[in-house]
């Protein structure tokens, strides 16, 4: 765990989150606050539904992380609620419900991302600071930059120091995910959900070949590497000569 | 008592009580009809009689006078067991006739029923119904011709007896019927009851008794007796799964175990904890997939994933995942063959179909090895096959003996030969439950050399 947070460089403009557990596992909880504190966050915790919905509405939170089945009031329940009165705060479900029917109800309910217990928490952290930066961006966007690499969203066309590099569609769609979270570590899971829309595991890891694949192309022959493996966690583009 | 209390209880009882009262009192109005009626009949004959005595008298008063008249009266009234006779004077004096009346009956000519006495009969108190009629005659003479009601009495007596009788024997009868059918019936629930007291208490194996009569109650049997059969079948099923999923999840629980034990035992610094604990996580995170593969598929074999069945295209979702896998088999290298042409439209869960694909492509590029001919080593095939939809995935590895094809599809059979490759032996088990989920089959062939393996799904209803 520290190893995912230390190998995580600050980037400018990312400070401290503040977070709202929602969850009635005492030990499962602390765990999670202590974790996310020694990642740079604040995490406070609510012990089931109704005291969870209360405190959502009250603080003025980054994202919300909410436990599916607690007592007084089921997790969909509260998000739906919050939903309802309008309030757009991003929300992670976690869940051991954690099939494909599962993850689909607890998105239309309303949450933004869904994981399934148990998890690794590389992956939990990961999927929040993805979450924080969706709220944060420009979705404006038409062309990403991370360092000297330029990736054009309307003409798809990927340079880097003005060469042209040539990238099959799934390609470009795994560089355009990477380059949105520049800075931010993608698990290998997130990168299936978003680039190939799969949600299971596959048993070989098969993004590994992917992601080197699209590296042969993007750092090749370049003096400094942009793609980053993130040990025990993902991957990671980032500008390294800053 | 309480024996009793139970068969009183009963519907049979109640059913055959209520019927019993409804027989009866029909029956008692069928017997008082006839009695009625038969009455009557021996009334109407006593009528005809006394008419026919009465012309016959006043034929001899017109011919012989009130001489011949009580002549003929004193004659008849004299014969035993005769009619009854009275002929008086006009003020009521009696001149012959074998009977007593009250004075008051000679004042009403026509039809009378009174109460009389035998003139012969000298107890007072002993006193008889008849049927009487009274003409008066010329000169104020008053003659009276009856008959007894004996006949008729006699008559209802000898049917009331039998008519008591009757009542009696259909009411006991009843009874008796209603008690011998209820215990009848009640000894089958009875043993239908004692079965399944039997069954809840866990055991499986009991089946309700069946008479082979054919009726209701072997009807209800035989359907209970196959519920039961489901039953224990599913539950057998859920055991052989439980056992399965207690053995292939405490193999590596035990790896995790002695993992840790041995960091503990022989760790000497900070980075051999730090190994073991990656190979702890890395070996957690293999069960949870296992948990998750196991999980899914008993979810598929529930039919619980029904509900997120859409219409999607074949060949997209066949193309997609050889997309993700075709750097797998290039970096095996093996050559990858997509055969799907858009647009091939099916119906199921998309999501679990790809898992499913995904499965046998890792599989196939697991096992395969690089074919002799170079037509493709591993090929991945979508192509429609009249009302289904079929996927084909083959490589040209050592494939699987044909004795062997069907029991790979259980959960976690690995065969012996591929034991030391990586992966959870859940792979086929998955897809063949995918494919029972739509309906459809999984059926694994003889590539030569090789496994071919086809998944069959219902392609969109037109």
């Amino acid at each position: 765990m520290r190893d995912s947070a230390a190998a995580n460089p600050t980037p400018a403009g990312r400070g401290e989150m503040r977070l709202l557990i929602v969850e009635d596992d005492r030990e499962a909880a602390e765990y999670l606050r202590k974790a996310l504190h020694e990642a740079g966050h604040m995490a406070e915790l609510a012990r089931d539904g109704e005291e969870g919905l209360a405190l959502a509405q009250g603080g003025d939170f980054d994202v919300l992380v909410v436990d599916r089945m607690l007592p007084k009031r089921d997790g969909l329940s509260v998000i739906s609620e919050l939903r309802a009165r309008g309030d757009k705060t991003p929300v992670l479900i976690l869940s051991a419900l954690g099939q494909v029917d599962d993850r689909v109800t607890g998105l239309r309910a309303g949450g933004d991302d869904y994981l399934a217990k148990p998890y690794a928490f590389s992956e939990l952290l990961a999927r929040i600071e993805a979450l924080t930066r969706r709220t944060t961006q420009q979705s404006g966007d038409t062309v990403y930059r991370v360092g000297d690499l330029e990736l054009d969203r309307l003409s798809h066309r990927v340079t880097r120091g003005g060469k042209d590099i040539p990238l099959q569609p799934r390609e470009f769609r795994l560089l355009e995910y990477l380059m949105r979270h520049a800075g931010q570590v993608v698990t290998r899971t997130m990168l299936l959900e978003n680039v190939w829309d799969y949600h299971f595991d596959p048993q070989t890891n098969v993004i590994d070949v992917h992601v080197s694949r699209l590296r042969a192309k993007v750092d090749k022959g370049f003096d400094c590497a942009l793609l980053h493996t993130v040990r025990g966690a993902g991957y990671m583009i980032r500008d390294g000569a800053r | 008592m309480t024996a009793l209390g139970k068969l009183i209880r009963t519907t049979a009882f109640k059913i055959v009580a209520v019927y019993l009262i409804i027989f009866a009192i029909f029956s008692a109005g069928v017997i008082a009809y006839l009695a009625r009626h038969t009455q009557n009949l021996v009334v109407s004959q006593i009528t005809e009689t006394v008419d026919a005595e009465m012309n016959s008298l006043q034929e001899q008063f017109r011919i012989g006078g009130i001489n011949r008249l009580v002549d003929v009266v004193e004659a008849r009234a004299q014969q035993p067991g005769s009619n009854l006779y009275l002929l008086t004077t006009f003020a009521g004096a009696s001149i012959v006739g074998n009977v007593q009346v009250p004075s008051r009956v000679l004042d009403r000519p026509g039809w009378s029923e009174i109460s009389y006495r035998r003139a012969e009969d000298r107890d007072v108190t002993h006193e008889s119904r008849a049927l009487v009629r009274l003409s008066v005659l010329p000169g104020g003479f008053r003659l009276l011709v009856g008959r007894d009601f004996e006949e008729r009495d006699r008559l209802r007596q000898i049917l009331a007896a039998p008519a008591r009788w009757a009542l009696l024997v259909i009411v006991v009868m009843g009874i008796a019927g209603a008690l011998f059918i209820a215990r009848r019936v009640l000894k089958r629930i009875d043993g239908m009851t004692a079965t399944s007291e039997r069954i809840m208490t866990g055991d499986l194996t009991g089946r309700l008794p069946v008479a082979g009569s054919g009726d209701e109650f072997d009807r209800l049997a035989n359907s209970l007796n196959a519920m039961l059969e489901r039953i224990e079948g599913l539950m057998a099923g859920v055991k052989h799964v439980s056992d399965n999923i207690a053995h292939d999840l405490k193999t590596p629980l035990t790896r995790l175990r002695n993992q840790a034990e041995e960091a503990l035992r022989s760790a000497r610094n900070e980075s051999d904890y730090r190994s073991a604990l990656e190979a702890t996580i890395e070996e957690s995170d293999a069960l949870i997939r296992t948990f998750d593969a196991l999980l899914m598929i008993s979810r598929a074999e529930a039919g619980e994933v029904r509900s997120h069945m859409v219409d999607f295209d074949a060949a997209e979702a066949a193309q997609s995942v050889a997309e993700l896998y075709e750097p797998l088999a290039e970096e095996k290298g093996l050559s990858l063959v997509v055969k799907a042409a858009p647009p091939l439209p099916a119906h199921g869960n998309r999501e679990l179909v790809g898992q499913a694909l995904a499965n046998l492509l890792d599989n196939a590029i697991k096992h395969g090895e690089p074919a002799e001919s170079g037509a493709g080593d591993v090929t991945i095939e979508a192509r429609a096959d009249g009302s289904r939809v079929l996927f084909i995935v083959s490589d040209r590895g050592p494939g699987i003996p044909e004795a062997d094809r069907t029991r790979v599809l259980e959960r976690f059979v690995r065969l012996e030969a591929s034991r030391s490759r990586p992966g959870a032996g859940l792979g086929l088990s998955l897809a063949a439950a995918v494919a029972r989920l739509h309906g459809g089959e999984l059926r694994l062939e003889d590539n030569a050399p090789g496994l071919r393996v086809t998944l069959a799904i219902p392609g969109q209803p037109r």
